[in-house]
């Protein structure tokens, strides 16, 4: 094994729900040593969100929590309690970095606010991402993904013109965001290294998720054009849509972009009389007629499974695509080629797969290698090898209730 | 141009060779401060010619969907496919930090300019490549669009509503965007071994896998309770184990004047007291009177039935019609109420927050006579701040200030180079 990317680099992984844990997974997965600290009296939600393992809730079944945590040490404590003080200190000063992703304020109250943390550690490079940022009128609000969702206008921008909004089912933003401050993280780690300082990273995630909206916020700003739910229309390709195939409930995305491919699909579907109709003849005429083609298209889409349109039309050269279902990815040949998932063995949920991050290195490739922490997982080897607390002192921090345990969790889920 | 401390890229320098599935990615490491270089092909990239235009006017210098990919890059024109742009691409990378490409698999290697012939110009070199779905493998070769990427990632299948086909988010084109910034990211990862012990690499991005990221727990919920997720229109899909099946859970709800996002859930303290909120606050108006008293502690997500989430929804929604988006998402943030309102983009522009944030980068457009306002920092750092260092290069620009001035070619020799259509 070579060197990791990240090795020896330390996180004191404070950060909760989706965003912040996907930084602290990233580095992990390159070799840096992550300690998630947890409290069993108010989970992660994450914790409480599902899938469960056979669909029961458990503090440790969950595997949303464990995709976002995998490489990590688990610790419990609780930062309400006074006397959890010394552990922050310790972890704080252990740490290159430490990660924030709680309600504006509440790191403040903790005494472990980035002013608090740098007394202790000068150098730490500290970040905070909140839904709204860590200032400003709405930076109170207390909304997760799918409310960013809604205030990106992404909820108005997915759907049928003709429908109302639409829930995209992924907290999008959710998966904007963290890219971003790993970016930041990195770049700040690389600061330090040349002038020993350290740095205070911010963020809105709600921002974060805008820069994915640019080409359509610049679209209102200069024209006044606002973002109109398409369907699968494209202002420029055609055909361009999700088809019916053979099966229950499958499609295919095909998406037609010059003239060239436009013989090409003719070709594949066998030359049909309507093809050669003048009204399908140029792209503006098909833009015209889209309704019409969508229909005669779909006609053809049914007699095949989506593979076999993706195949007949990728071997001739026109981009088309199986609509994936979660069921298509896990079996997804090119996947499996580049090993996307990876099967990890965890406690409680037993072995499912994880997602693999969407680039490989060709020098340096991640090593995930461990599910998520049980809560309180790694508490013996954190407070006793990383942070030098003695049996006794551990002894007293569980009966004082610093260190929580399963018999803290709340009995709601 | 940003000087080496105050910006965290500052003094290393980026190749950007790519077409429009990979131009965010030399723009995320431009606004961090890199020297970015887009390379077009003579003439200009034909993603110039991706809508919307500036004013409606289709233009290779008015596109904004160019204008908003490209900021902070300078820009040059050359030809790969001659001898002599390959030479000159090479004695580029000699001065550069990364490149970046999106061409097909095997192309820049079909050129002499791979990975391996690159690190011999530049050891140390980073090479950042973006295709649809990686540099080997059985669908290597394929073609893709942002919808295609989409769909093959699985961010189509759980969008849209039921009965209807699965659909793509209209604000295209997002399998681009996650591409290039999981490359940008990869490039970072590449980059700071590099800083540490001098070995540059190859990165090798997938945007199927990209956008597959996107997807929340798609895969994880087919992998535990064998169910697919799908689009399911204002609803949320929950699966329960058997007896309950499928939960439905209403996330949009109609308004006054559009519709909001909410968590009316029980479950975690969070969701109680947030749901006990809007309700308190129905009830003050003598709204909502017959939950009145409904304890959220004793919703129960694993076994509510259907038809209580219904007389819930109508009695809410019976509230929430008197109120606009922005009264109820005013009022959400002082109760503690997890409510958002569903924008339209005019709502994104007059964001008091985002105004108050000054999140918003005014950008000087000279030839157009005015500036324009860019979405701003998508992360901030005090110290080395994110930034628009300048709006996206027209065709060629600086081909005299990086030719000429840069590398050094005598004004004889550019004329050569434009003369045989190399630049």
């Amino acid at each position: 094994m070579t060197r990791q990317v990240f090795e020896g680099i330390k996180v004191f992984d404070f950060a909760w729900a989706a965003v912040g844990p996907q930084v602290g997974r990233e580095l992990a997965e390159h070799g840096a040593t992550v300690i998630r600290v947890e409290s069993h009296r108010r989970l992660d939600s994450l914790r409480t969100a599902g899938p469960f393992k056979d669909g029961k809730p458990g503090t440790n079944r969950s595997a949303m929590y464990t995709a976002y945590n995998t490489n990590k040490y688990g610790i419990s404590l609780d930062l309400n309690n006074p006397k959890s003080k010394e552990v922050a200190r310790r972890l704080v000063a252990w740490a290159d970095i430490v990660t924030d992703s709680m309600a504006v304020g509440t790191m403040a109250k903790l005494g472990l606010d980035y002013e608090s943390c740098r007394k202790i550690n000068p150098g730490v490079i500290y970040f905070s991402t909140t839904q709204q940022g860590q200032y400003g009128p709405h930076s109170g609000f207390q909304g997760f993904g799918h409310h960013a969702n809604a205030l990106l206008g992404l909820c108005t921008a997915t759907g049928w013109p003709d429908s109302e909004p639409t829930l995209p089912f992924t907290p999008y933003c959710d998966y904007i965001a963290p890219w971003y401050v790993i970016i930041a993280v990195i770049g700040a780690l690389l600061r330090r290294h040349q002038t020993g300082k350290g740095m205070y990273i911010e963020q809105s995630q709600f921002e974060a998720g805008l820069s994915f909206i640019a080409p359509h916020l610049l679209d209102y700003t200069v024209n006044e054009h606002a973002v109109t739910r398409m369907g699968n229309r494209d202002r420029y390709m055609s055909p361009h849509g999700v088809y019916p195939c053979r099966g229950a409930d499958r499609w295919v995305a095909i998406a037609v972009t010059n003239d060239k491919e436009w013989q090409r699909f003719c070709d594949v579907i066998g030359d049909p009389d309507w093809a050669g109709d003048p009204k399908f003849n140029s792209v503006i005429c098909r833009k015209e007629n889209e309704d019409e083609l969508d229909g005669l298209i779909g006609k053809w889409t049914k007699n095949y499974t989506p593979e076999q349109v993706m195949t007949m039309l990728q071997d001739a050269g026109v981009p088309a695509g199986v609509v994936q279902t979660g069921e298509d990815l896990l079996n997804d040949p090119q996947l499996k080629h580049r090993q996307h998932f990876r099967v990890l063995d965890h406690l409680e949920i037993g072995p499912h797969s994880y997602h693999a991050p969407a680039y490989r290195l060709s020098q340096t490739p991640c090593d995930i290698k461990r599910p998520a922490p049980c809560l309180g997982q790694h508490n013996d080897y954190v407070y006793k090898e990383i942070l030098g607390f003695s049996d006794d002192e551990i002894a007293d921090m569980l009966v004082e209730g610093v260190i929580t345990t399963d018999a803290d969790v709340a009995t709601t889920m | 141009m940003v000087t080496e401390h105050d910006s965290l890229l500052g003094g290393y320098r980026v190749v950007d060779l790519t077409d429009e599935k990979g131009h965010l990615c030399g723009k995320v490491l431009g606004d961090f401060g890199a020297d970015v270089i887009k390379v077009e092909k003579p003439g200009g990239d034909s993603s110039r010619n991706i809508g919307p235009f500036y004013k409606d006017i289709p233009h290779p210098e008015k596109s904004l969907f160019w204008f908003s990919t490209n900021t902070s890059k300078r820009g040059i024109t050359l030809n790969i496919e001659t001898v002599d742009g390959r030479e000159i691409l090479k004695r580029l990378v000699e001065t550069a930090d990364f490149v970046v490409e999106s061409f097909q698999p095997g192309y820049m290697d079909d050129l002499g300019l791979g990975y391996s012939e690159l690190k011999k110009a530049k050891p140390g070199i980073i090479v950042t490549s973006i295709t649809p779905f990686g540099q080997t493998g059985p669908y290597a070769r394929y073609q893709s669009t942002d919808l295609v990427g989409c769909a093959m990632g699985g961010l189509v299948r759980i969008l849209g509503e039921l009965g209807r086909p699965p659909v793509r988010m209209s604000c295209d084109p997002q399998a681009y965007f996650q591409a290039s910034v999981h490359a940008a990211l990869g490039s970072m990862v590449a980059h700071y071994h590099r800083v540490l012990t001098g070995e540059g690499q190859h990165v090798d991005v997938s945007m199927q896998e990209a956008v597959a990221l996107s997807t929340m727990t798609a895969t994880e919920v087919y992998d535990l309770m064998k169910v697919n997720v799908i689009g399911t229109g204002q609803f949320f899909i929950n699966p329960r184990p058997e007896p309950h099946g499928l939960l439905f859970l209403r996330f949009v709800f109609p308004c006054k004047d559009g519709h909001v996002v909410i968590y009316y859930l029980g479950g975690a303290a969070g969701l109680i007291q947030s749901s006990q909120a809007l309700l308190d606050w129905a009830n003050e108006e003598g709204m909502a009177l017959e939950l009145k008293g409904y304890d959220f502690r004793q919703w129960d997500g694993s076994t509510i039935a259907e038809q209580e989430l219904d007389r819930q929804y109508k009695a809410i929604i019976e509230f929430l019609m008197n109120k606009t988006k922005d009264e109820l998402f005013e009022e959400a943030i002082k109760r503690g109420i997890m409510l958002a309102p569903c924008a339209i983009t005019e709502d994104i522009g007059r964001n008091p927050h985002l105004q108050a944030r000054g999140f918003w980068e005014e950008v000087d457009h000279p030839e157009l006579g005015e500036t324009i306002a860019y979405p701003g920092a998508p992360v901030r750092m005090e110290k080395a701040p994110w930034r628009i260092q300048c709006r996206a290069p027209l065709a060629g620009e600086h081909n005299e200030e990086v030719y000429g001035k840069e590398l050094g070619f005598s004004r004889e020799q550019m004329a050569i180079m434009k003369a045989r259509n190399i630049i």
